[in-house]
């Protein structure tokens, strides 16, 4: 350690606030406040850096000095024991270039901004088949289960070539692997489950291919069956936990915010509204994992090689000498006129989301369609009942009942 | 101002192709950045400072020609 820290370290992860559910725990926005690097405890008791500011966050995910890959001894985890999980072949999302490239790559043509808007007429034939199947002889649903989960659910299972029928097993093995609570042996188990199953589905492929992903991927000779299942699994859960979470906590924060939604309806102002939404709501609350290669100036300090930092993308969404102006609301408030286009709500650096231009069509059409088909939209219980996933690395609602 | 393009840095986010889609293209052989244009007008500047800001993986380089006013 090269500073002496004033403030107290903090632990990862941190709780939430009971107050206001939309906003990052307030422990990560003390410090914030703080400086843009803060000592902080990880769930296992190693320490490890907390880079809390916009210009920290971009450089710890964009400087190769930083190292993503999870087999590095120092790795700092944010689930006790994690460290067991670590397999032979991790997801590209988990390792530097080249091997990152070198896997990423293989997928990158099924995400070109090109391609994502040649299938906005196929997501909007979903989102309106969701929003008929929600609304059919009913005046109350639950917003989750009825139409956020799964609209991205079946653009990723067309996508991947992933049956839609087997949605209830893979959602369920996602939000397993996606807890913070999960012991190692239940991460362990979950993880295995779904790599079986889709090496299963890719092995199936191999013999009678088919105009997806998967396909693509089993059918490359350079590339292993573990390769495959590895970046099926990232794709799958990436694909369709993201996207329902930014419906459902969008559509949960515009609810609140009635007098914003007419925004919606102009398509001039939605791509913006969408941004502003990524940036506010910025799902992953628990922040991105690196590790120091070398000895790095970072915020004023030194961070030596072997230590661990953990990039917070909330805060560094609501710095306000980037996004915030004397002329507009408070960082932490929702002004969907902002321009929030320097948001890192997909990270930043060569590991920015790949499936961003999908998850970007994904939000305009499913919230626009939303709030443009049912105009009475309003919640069906109290807003102190809506329930937080406030224990998952990707923040979001379990259940939202609505009414219209 | 002039656009310098590292194709091995590019990560395919598509950053510069949303916000920027006369300037910047993702090719269809290899899903990487492809430059549409290679003179550009003044009005144009602030798009192209900002694609170069948003480039996740560094790709994009602005230089500013002494002409042009200061540089940022």
């Amino acid at each position: 350690m090269t500073s002496t820290p004033t403030t107290p370290a903090v632990r990862l992860p941190a709780p939430h606030s009971a107050g206001c559910l939309f906003n990052p725990p307030p422990a990560y926005t003390e410090a914030a406040a703080a400086g843009p690097l803060t000592r902080a405890d990880l769930p296992g008791g190693e320490s490890c850096w907390l880079a809390t500011g916009y210009a920290e966050v971009r450089t710890v995910l964009s400087d190769r000095r930083f190292s993503a890959d999870l087999r590095h001894p120092n790795f700092p985890f944010l689930v006790a024991g994690a460290r067991e999980l670590v397999t032979d072949n991790p997801a590209f999302l988990r390792l530097d270039d080249p091997e990152h490239a070198r896997l990423r790559r293989m997928v990158t043509g099924d995400f070109l901004v090109k391609r994502v808007e040649a299938m906005r007429p196929a997501v909007q034939r979903i989102v309106d088949e969701a929003l008929d199947g929600m609304t059919a002889g009913r005046t109350e649903a639950d917003l989750v289960a009825d139409f956020a989960l799964p609209v991205p659910s079946l653009v990723i299972c067309l996508l991947l070539g992933v049956p839609y029928e087997d949605r209830e097993f893979f959602q369920d093995v996602s939000r397993t692997l996606l807890n913070s609570t999960s012991t190692v042996e239940r991460l362990r188990e979950a993880q295995d489950e779904l790599l079986d199953y889709l090496r299963g589905l890719a092995a199936r492929k191999r013999e009678r291919p088919e105009d997806d992903i998967l396909s693509r991927l089993a059918t490359r000779d350079d590339l292993t069956p573990d390769e495959a299942a590895a970046t099926g699994l990232l794709l799958l859960i990436a694909g369709h936990e993201t996207t329902a979470n930014m419906i459902s906590l969008s559509t949960a924060l515009l609810l609140d915010r009635p007098e914003q939604v007419a925004r919606l309806a102009d398509p001039a102002a939605l791509p913006g509204a969408v941004e502003e939404l990524l940036r506010l709501l910025t799902i992953v609350h628990t922040g991105v994992p690196r590790v120091a290669l070398e000895d790095v100036e970072l915020g004023g300090t030194t961070v030596r090689a072997g230590e661990g930092v953990i990039a917070m993308l909330s805060t560094a969404n609501r710095d306000e000498t980037v996004f915030g102006g004397a002329d507009r609301p408070s960082t932490d408030e929702l002004d969907l006129d902002r321009d929030a286009r320097r948001h890192v709500a997909f990270g930043f650096g060569v590991h920015q989301c790949l499936g961003q231009p999908l998850a970007r069509a994904e939000l305009q059409i499913a919230l626009a369609t939303l709030f443009g088909r049912l105009p009475g939209l309003r919640p069906a219980v109290p807003r102190a009942e809506l329930a937080f996933r406030t224990d998952s690395f990707i923040y979001g609602m379990r259940s939202l009942p609505v009414t219209w | 101002m002039r656009v310098n393009i590292d194709r091995d840095r590019c990560c395919s986010s598509g950053m510069c192709v949303m916000n920027v889609p006369e300037v910047f293209d993702q090719d269809d052989q290899d899903s990487l950045v492809r430059l549409r244009q290679t003179t550009f007008r003044p009005e144009q500047f602030d798009d192209l400072r900002l694609a170069s800001q948003l480039c996740p993986g560094g790709a994009i380089t602005v230089t500013e020609d002494e002409s042009s006013g200061p540089t940022g």
